[in-house]
Formats: C-alpha cells, structure tokens, sequence
C-alpha cells in the first residue's frame, strides 16, 4: 500500500515533467535574436525613405510654423513681394493634402501644379523639385501620408498686386522655369551624379545660391554665383567663386563637416545655413553628403566679378588702428592674435572666404547678432559668438569688420559706419 | 606751505589705504566692464562653449554693467532650461535670443541651464535707486508681506526668503536690475511673456498697478544677496497659488 502510493507519486511526478517538457518543446515561445539589422517589410522601407527624403528636401523648415506642429503650415515667409504661407501638407482630409494621390503630388513637385490646378508660386522649389525622380516623389509621398494629420486651415498669402494675379505665373514660368527629372552626365562618376541630383534637386541650394532678379527668378546661367536672400539679408555666397564659398581648394573632409556637422576646420556655418544644416543635412547618411561635396568642389570656377583692386582695398591707418585695439580686446580670447581661431570650435578669420567675399553684410551681421552654430549630430554643443551691437557703435563695428577683411593677407575691402547702420535695426533688441 | 603738503599727503594715503582695502574687499568682484568680454581656460569646455552670452549676461553669468540684461548664475536650472526652450520656440519674444538660441538641439539647452545654474559668481555691486522713500517702503511691504486687499502674496513666499528661487522653476529676483524687473512685469501683464500654466505670475501681475510695479522693482534692486544665492527647495512651503512651473 505504502510502497503503491510511493509509486503512484513518482509517476505522477514523471509524468508532469514529461507532459512539461513536451509543452515546452512545441510552444512557439520569443523568435531567436538574430544579431544585425532585420530587413523592413516593402511600406516601411518606402517610409523610411520618404522621411529621409524629405530630409534632404527640408520640407519640416517651411512647412511648419515655429512651436508649430509638424508640416502643419503657417509659417510666413517674407517676399519682396510680399508675405507667403506655407501650406498644411499633413494628410488631413479637409486642409492638408489627404485626398491628393501619389499622382497628384508627382505633378505638384514636377510641374509645380497644385491639385486642383492652380499654379504655385516659387516660394515653393518646384524649379528644383522637378529634378527629382517619380520614385522618390512617391516615398516622400508615402512618409507625408504616414505623419499624424493635423485639421489646420491654410492662411491666404499677403501678394501685393499685381503679384496676387497667379495668371501671371505663366509668364513667370516662361522665363525661369525648365521642366524634367535629373539627367545623368554620363562623363562623370555615379557619385559625382548623385551629388548633382541632390544638390540640383531635394537640396535646392540654388534657391538661396543665385542671384534673385526682381521678377523673384534665378538666371541659370549664374547658378550658384550667390546673391542676397531676399528679406533675409543675409548674403549667400557665391559656391562658384574660390574668393567666396567655392569649395575648389577644400578637402572633401572639409565641405562635408561644414555640410553636415555644421563645423569645420575652414569655416562655420550660420544664419539660414545655420537652419537648413540643422534642419535637413545633418540627417544625411555619409555616402549622400560626400556625394555633393565631390559635386560642389567640382562646379566650374566662375567669378561674376573681377578682385578688388589695390586702391579699393586701401584703409585710413586710424580705422586700421581702431580696429585692431577692438579685435585685441573682444575677438582675441577666441579667434587669437592671428585670426586663425581655434577650429573646428571656433573658426578661423584668416584665410576664411566668408570673411573675404565682396558682400559684408555676413560679416557686419555676425559682429552685430552673434551667432551659434546648429547642434548636430556630429556636433551636439556647439561654441557660439555673443552679440556686440550694445557695445560697439557703428564706428567701432566698421573699423574692426574692416580690420579682419584686410588683416593677415587677408583680401577683403573695408566697410563704412553707414553699411553697419542700415543692418543694426534686422534684430530688434 | 610744508604743512599743508603733509597734510595733502596724508590724505593722499589714507585715500590709497581706504581704495586698497576697497580693493582687497571687492577681489573677487570682477569688474562691469570685465564681465562682458569673453573668458575661459579651455577651449573644449562649457566655460567656452557659453561665452556667446558673455556680452550681456556676463562670462559666468553674473550680469553685466547693462542693466537691462539679467544675471543667469544660481538661477533653478529647469528655470533657465524653461526660459531657452521659450525663446526657441518663440514662446517667449526677444529677437537677440530668439536668433541666437533657434538651431540649438534640447540636450544642449538643458546643460547650458545646467551649467548657468551651477555659477556662483560674486553679485554686481546693488543698484543705487533713486525712488523715494515712500515708494521704497510700499515695494518692501509688497515683497515681504503682499497686499491682502488685492490679493497679491508677498514675493518672498514663492521666490525665496532671500530672493534667491525656489527649485525648480521659480527665479532668483535677487541681483536683477530696476528696468528688468518692470519690464518683466510690464510683459506678464500685457501677455507678451507667459509661463507654464496655470500661470501664477501673470495672475500676480495683472493685480499690481504700474506704481506697485515701478515700487517693487525699485525695492528689489537694492537688496543685498544673502551670502549662500543658492535657490530654495521645491515646495517647502505651500504656494499661495497654483503655478505650472512648479508642477
């Protein structure tokens, strides 16, 4: 009896093990960990892309408002020909762009064509835009139709006339505007192309890097020549021009920390470079930045204007001296005593194009408002230079702006109290 | 003749002694002028990397010689990181901040308050005012015991016994200039400057006339920093009205 009960347990026992054991062998259980990346299903990979696509397009900077939702619109946009607004591209049915197709926004980035046929101003890229391939307008539509729909109506543009007569966009398309997708120059590398296609393209540098005529177009023949970014005043600088921001004489290493750190051991970037390497390049994968800086080093040397001469470079001694005191006393601690900074952290006035170039208003700019380089990425916590318009006077900014123009070889031509008056008031204090 | 020089002399050093000591007292009070220019020992530092706001806000924060711009050092860090985040989202409206702080990633804003919060500079030499004595007492009465007839509480209660914040969103007030604070106020009463709701100072401020405001601006100024600046701690004492910035 006792000897049956002993046995009737051990059974049990092995028997529950046996019937645990089994369970445990069929149940499915956690998948295995597979190290490495596991491959997306097809609409996540188009997403993905889209959303990196629309990185390199920078859509985010004038599709939202500041403190704004994302791609909600509204955000202004200064014209000379008056105040634009963004429109909402968040997949909302009743003010966004929920009921476009892929169609529908193909034609808009193709031929800058709105939905219901409407002609869009340039203030939106198109011009560069329609470089891009049906492909990639399909997975940048595919991501914008992923984003969270925000129900924001859109805010009517402020055109003076006649430039609220969108009619007039025919004539406007006429002369400046080239329809077509990227064509490959088959002498030149798949790099040396992809860089094109980006640059030309998603990245419309062109936008702010050619003159802006007064009917609001961009001659081709000047590409990247530079020019002032209407309402901005801020000057974008020629990418042509070895005397400006051409690129002919930097490293590869060089153009792709300025484009995608924000830093680099020639120059910084600021102002709306400032926004656009914040916003858009600094999410770019190595491959694509390196692709457009073999392209924008390879861009044909064009100067629209000859080198200032011996006499327009000729300073009086006491601006000069001037000069020199002020830099000695508030520019030394970070830029040192021969202008060679401490780069990439603080960049070197000597030798810098930006400081050269035959616009100062860059230079006026950044002694007057300061300025912090963008947090990337690659560079998380950037140095940044404080304001001095509270403490120099128009003289004073002048005298050391000329002074750092014309400093240690430098090229450059001096400036007058009355350059520094006119962009003293774009920041208010 | 001889007399007269001797004398001239005398006083000639007993003015030398007394600057000596003078100097010797205010050592580590680096001067005005001093404060506005860029300073640091190493370049890969976030001494260096917060000179951009030297010129207005002093190399360690302590203010400068312009009265207009605000001492930042000991302020409650979540305080200045509120602040920041303000300015680049436009919340908050001053267009030298607003440009300087736009392409700055949150991380970063966080260590800058961070490190502003940890600053214990010596304060300004307190500003002489001008305002009469009647004016000063009513800002006195107003910061230390409130005016129960408007329902206004005392600034002390929820910015410290020693003006010094309250962590961990309540400023310091102690070491800010006259026209700061009533530009402050003016800006809270008009909606140009918010803070996380429910707002308590804008609920304050709507109640102060322009003489209570011009009254405790003027009183605050002159008060001397009690010598630990570090701000209270969170909510030690029951807030007289319900502030976001504390919750």
């Amino acid at each position: 009896m006792r000897k049956g009960t002993r046995n009737f347990f051990v059974i049990a026992i092995v028997t529950v093990l046996a019937i645990a054991g089994v369970i445990a062998f069929l149940m499915p259980g956690y998948l295995p960990v597979v190290p490495g990346v596991v491959a997306a299903d097809p609409t996540t990979q188009t997403i993905n892309k889209g959303e990196y696509l629309a990185r390199a397009g920078d859509c985010v900077a004038c599709h939202s408002a500041p403190g704004g939702k994302q791609f909600a619109g509204g955000r202004p946009m200064p014209t000379p020909f008056g105040n634009l607004y963004a429109p909402n591209i968040t997949p909302d049915d009743e003010t966004g762009i929920g009921q476009w197709t892929a169609d529908d926004f193909y034609r808009m980035m193709h031929k800058g064509v709105s939905r219901d046929g409407t002609l869009l101003y340039p203030a939106m890229p198109f011009a560069a835009y329609t470089k891009v391939t049906r492909e990639d307008s399909d997975a940048i539509y595919a991501y914008l139709m992923s984003v969270p729909p925000v129900n924001q109506k859109n805010r009517p543009h402020e055109l003076r006339f006649p430039f609220n007569q969108r009619d007039l966009l025919i004539g406007w398309r006429t002369l400046y505007f080239k329809e077509g997708e990227y064509v490959a120059d088959t002498t030149k590398s798949t790099q040396w192309n992809r860089g094109a296609y980006l640059v030309e393209g998603l990245g419309h540098c062109a936008m702010c890097h050619t003159a802006i005529n007064r009917l609001g177009g961009s001659k081709t023949s000047q590409e990247f020549e530079g020019g002032m970014i209407p309402n901005q005043n801020w000057y974008a600088p020629s990418l042509t021009s070895n005397r400006e921001a051409g690129l002919g004489n930097w490293s590869i290493k060089d153009i792709t920390d300025l484009l995608q750190a924000g830093v680099s051991h020639r120059a910084t970037v600021y102002g709306p470079m400032a926004e656009v390497v914040y916003n858009s390049l600094q999410y770019l994968n190595d491959a694509d930045v390196e692709a457009m800086a073999v392209y924008l080093k390879d861009l044909p040397k064009r100067d629209s204007e000859a080198p200032p001469t011996s006499s327009a470079r000729l300073v009086s001694p006491n601006v000069m001296e001037l000069g020199r005191k002020i830099y000695a006393k508030q520019c030394f601690m970070c830029h040192g005593d021969e202008g060679k900074g401490y780069p990439p952290s603080y960049p070197p006035i000597a030798g810098n194009q930006s400081i050269t170039m035959s616009s100062p208003v860059n230079s006026i700019r950044m002694v007057l408002n300061g300025g912090y380089a963008p947090g990337t990425k690659k560079n998380p916590k950037p140095h940044g230079m404080p304001p001095f318009s509270h403490i120099l006077d128009d003289e004073e900014v002048a005298a050391v702006v000329t002074y750092i123009r014309v400093a240690w070889e430098n090229s450059g031509t001096p400036v007058t109290p009355a350059q520094v008056s006119t962009l003293r008031t774009i920041i208010p204090e | 003749m001889t007399t007269s020089t001797q004398v001239a002399d005398c006083a000639l050093q007993a003015v030398r002694s007394l600057a000596v000591a003078g100097l010797l007292l205010s050592a580590d009070i680096v001067s005005a002028q001093d404060a506005a220019i860029a300073a640091f020992k190493t370049v890969d530092s976030m001494e260096a990397r917060v000179q951009g706001c030297a010129t207005c806000h002093g190399q360690r924060g302590q203010g400068t010689s312009d009265e207009y711009f605000p001492r930042l050092a000991g302020k409650p860090a979540a305080y200045l990181y509120n602040q920041l985040l303000a300015f680049r989202e436009g919340k908050r409206v001053y267009p030298p901040m607003n440009y300087l702080v736009a392409y700055l990633p949150d991380a970063y804003l966080k260590d800058i308050a961070e490190h502003f919060a940890k600053e214990r500079p010596a304060f300004q030499a307190k500003q002489q005012t001008t305002a009469d004595a009647s004016v000063i007492t009513r800002g006195a009465t107003l910061a230390t015991s409130g005016d129960p007839n408007k329902q206004v509480p005392p600034c002390i209660t929820c910015h410290g016994p020693g003006l010094t914040g309250m962590e961990p969103g309540i400023p310091g007030l102690v070491g800010l200039r006259a026209s700061y604070i009533v530009a402050q106020l003016t800006r809270w009463r008009t909606g140009n400057r918010q803070a996380a709701r429910p707002d308590c100072m804008k609920r304050i401020a709507d109640r102060l006339s322009d003489a209570d405001v011009h009254a405790v601006a003027s009183w605050l100024a002159t008060q001397d920093p009690p010598a630990d600046a570090s701000p209270a701690k969170a909510n030690l004492s029951r807030m007289p009205l319900s502030c976001g910035s504390q919750m």
